[in-house]
């Protein structure tokens, strides 16, 4: 059981539990819905901007321990950051989550989710809110989603 | 094949089953996936090694040896199909590639040429996407309007709400015997006699029903019944298609190719007779044999056995389940055949599936593919453990106790 544990570590839990930065934001400058057809994990992000940077994040929806922590610890994240240093960080998770990370970039919490890299299956829950956050930010209007 | 009759359950049955010696995770499969897809035994498989090791030809069309005789082992898998679900006439039944694709079939040749502006089709909400995207396809394209009869909290039809939507402008009802999501067995019998007396032609989705009952064609009495062959112990890419044979002829072909024409010059080409009208281009010719082999297997165990069994089955997973304090069971139909689907507070069904799978328990999570269910009931997904004729109670035991588990390591 020691890769479940390592997937389902205390602080994915907890920001599962309790996400950070849940709710809608109104008015807000941009958003977008991503859905995981998958497994029904929903999440809109909203964005108030300061010219190209992220100034506040939210997000909600309904979605699995993996979709919720990864969402509420990239708003954590990216606040005051502009979309090619979101790109970046965006990356390295991409990277950390499916096992291609050579561990020398420091992720600070986001280095949580190394533990996805053992379950494939589970590494569109991880970066759904990414690619939604990125959809908010090119203020798409149609719903982003992993398949 | 054994000539002792197997018995659902025992270890003789469960070997039958190649895939159940391997291990998952480290840990003995336990897989209750069943409604997704069956396991197939021995004989199954063992038949379509035979097709390509001994008969391997094209079908209908070379004048050799080899051909004769897989147009022989074909056929004969369409006459024997016929005889399990009480066909009188082999030419009622369509080879597909499965269910999807027969509905498909009936959408685009029913649908195309029966359907006006304004008529009616009536589907209900317990519908896999299957029996709802093709009819959405073909209404909109006709201009025709999609109807659907509600359900109520526990996953039933609402009671005679089937036959107070069904009008003049109806032109094809189109339901499930068995609900893939909840398990709800519908009252199939009542509803195509409902819709016959009015002159409306029914289509009856019947993937999770083949594998748990006998079913009877003309005692249904429905104008169409579909069924996917890899629900019921068979290949992959097999399907099922049985149609009234005067209402197959009466419509227009679908795909056009090879084997579905009669003759064909640049100018015109006319069309064979049903079925092959209906089975344009090389079909997947071992796995329908295998299909034949797969209802030959699971008949001869007795449908009072496997009824038995599993509901035994369903009963001790309800009870057990129901025992685990933030256990819901979804749906709590009047009858209920092969599927459970429940959540469990606090914890996304997704992250139950991840645990149990660790835990060698193979489930379903998410909406299974029947999203209005879901958002009926009002929960975004859930699990569902399936259950078939190698199952056991300890498959049951250990669900419960992986579902245990996953509340342990979420703190729920």
């Amino acid at each position: 059981m020691n890769d479940l544990d390592d997937l389902y570590q205390e602080m994915i839990l907890g920001h599962a539990r309790q996400p950070r930065n849940f709710g809608a934001l109104a008015p807000c400058d941009r958003s977008a819905k991503g859905h995981n057809p998958l497994c029904g994990d929903r999440v809109t992000v909203y964005l108030r901007m300061d010219g190209e940077r992220v100034r506040e994040i939210q997000f909600d929806g309904a979605g699995c321990a993996i979709c919720t922590a990864s969402a509420s610890l990239m708003t954590d994240g990216v606040k005051g950051l502009a979309r090619p240093a979101i790109e970046r960080v965006f990356q390295d998770v991409h990277e950390l989550a499916t096992g291609k990370s050579d561990g020398s970039k420091d992720l600070g919490k986001l280095a949580v989710f190394s533990g996805v890299s053992a379950f494939p299956m589970r590494v569109k829950c991880a970066t759904l809110p990414w690619h939604t956050l990125l959809a908010a930010l090119d203020s798409t209007s149609a719903p982003v989603t992993t398949e | 094949m054994s000539t002792r009759r197997l018995i659902p359950g025992s270890a003789e049955l469960r070997a039958e089953f190649p895939i159940l010696a391997r291990e998952v995770h480290k840990r003995p499969l336990i897989y209750l996936d069943n409604a997704a897809t069956s396991q197939k035994p021995a004989p199954v498989i063992a038949k379509l090694v035979e097709c390509y090791e001994r008969w391997n030809a094209n079908v209908h069309r070379g004048v050799h040896k080899l051909s004769e005789e897989a147009t022989e082992h074909y056929e004969g898998a369409r006459a024997k199909i016929a005889r399990h679900i009480g066909a009188s006439d082999p030419a009622e039944i369509v080879f597909t590639r499965g269910a999807t694709e027969a509905i498909n079939l009936v959408a685009q040749t029913f649908g195309r040429t029966r359907l006006a502006a304004g008529d009616e089709v009536l589907i209900t909400a317990l519908e896999h996407h299957s029996n709802i995207v093709p009819w959405q396809m073909i209404c909109r394209e006709r201009g025709a309007v999609l109807k659907v009869v509600p359900i109520t909290d526990a996953g039933d039809l609402v009671a005679g709400a089937f036959e107070s939507l069904l009008t003049p402008r109806t032109r094809l009802a189109a339901f499930t015997w068995v609900s893939n999501a909840l398990g709800t067995v519908n009252p199939v019998v009542e509803m195509t006699a409902l819709a016959r007396a009015r002159g409306i032609t029914t289509l009856v989705d019947a993937c999770q029903a083949v594998p748990h009952f006998a079913l009877n064609v003309r005692s249904l009495d429905a104008d169409f019944l579909v069924f996917s062959g890899h629900k019921v112990y068979g290949p992959n890419g097999s399907g099922v298609l049985h149609g009234k044979r005067a209402l197959l002829e009466s419509l227009p072909p679908w795909q056009g190719g090879g084997d579905m024409i009669a003759s064909v010059t640049f100018e015109e080409s006319t069309w064979n007779h049903v079925p092959h009208k209906f089975e344009a281009g090389t079909p997947d010719y071992p796995a329908t044999v295998a299909l034949a082999t797969a209802l030959d297997w699971l008949s001869a165990l007795g449908w009072d056995a496997v009824a038995a069994h599993e509901h035994t089955l369903l009963a001790a997973a309800e009870e057990a389940l129901g025992a685990i304090q933030g256990v819901r069971l979804i749906g709590t139909p009047a009858h209920r055949s092969g599927v459970l689907s429940f959540t469990l507070d606090g914890v996304h069904p997704h992250d139950l599936g991840t645990v149990l799978d660790r835990m060698g328990v193979a489930i379903r999570a998410g909406h299974h593919c029947a999203q209005p269910v879901m958002d009926r009931l009002g929960v975004p997904a859930t699990a569902r453990a399936s259950f078939s004729v190698f199952n056991t109670l300890e498959d049951v035991a250990a669900l419960a106790a992986a579902v245990r588990e996953t509340k342990r390591l979420f703190g729920a």
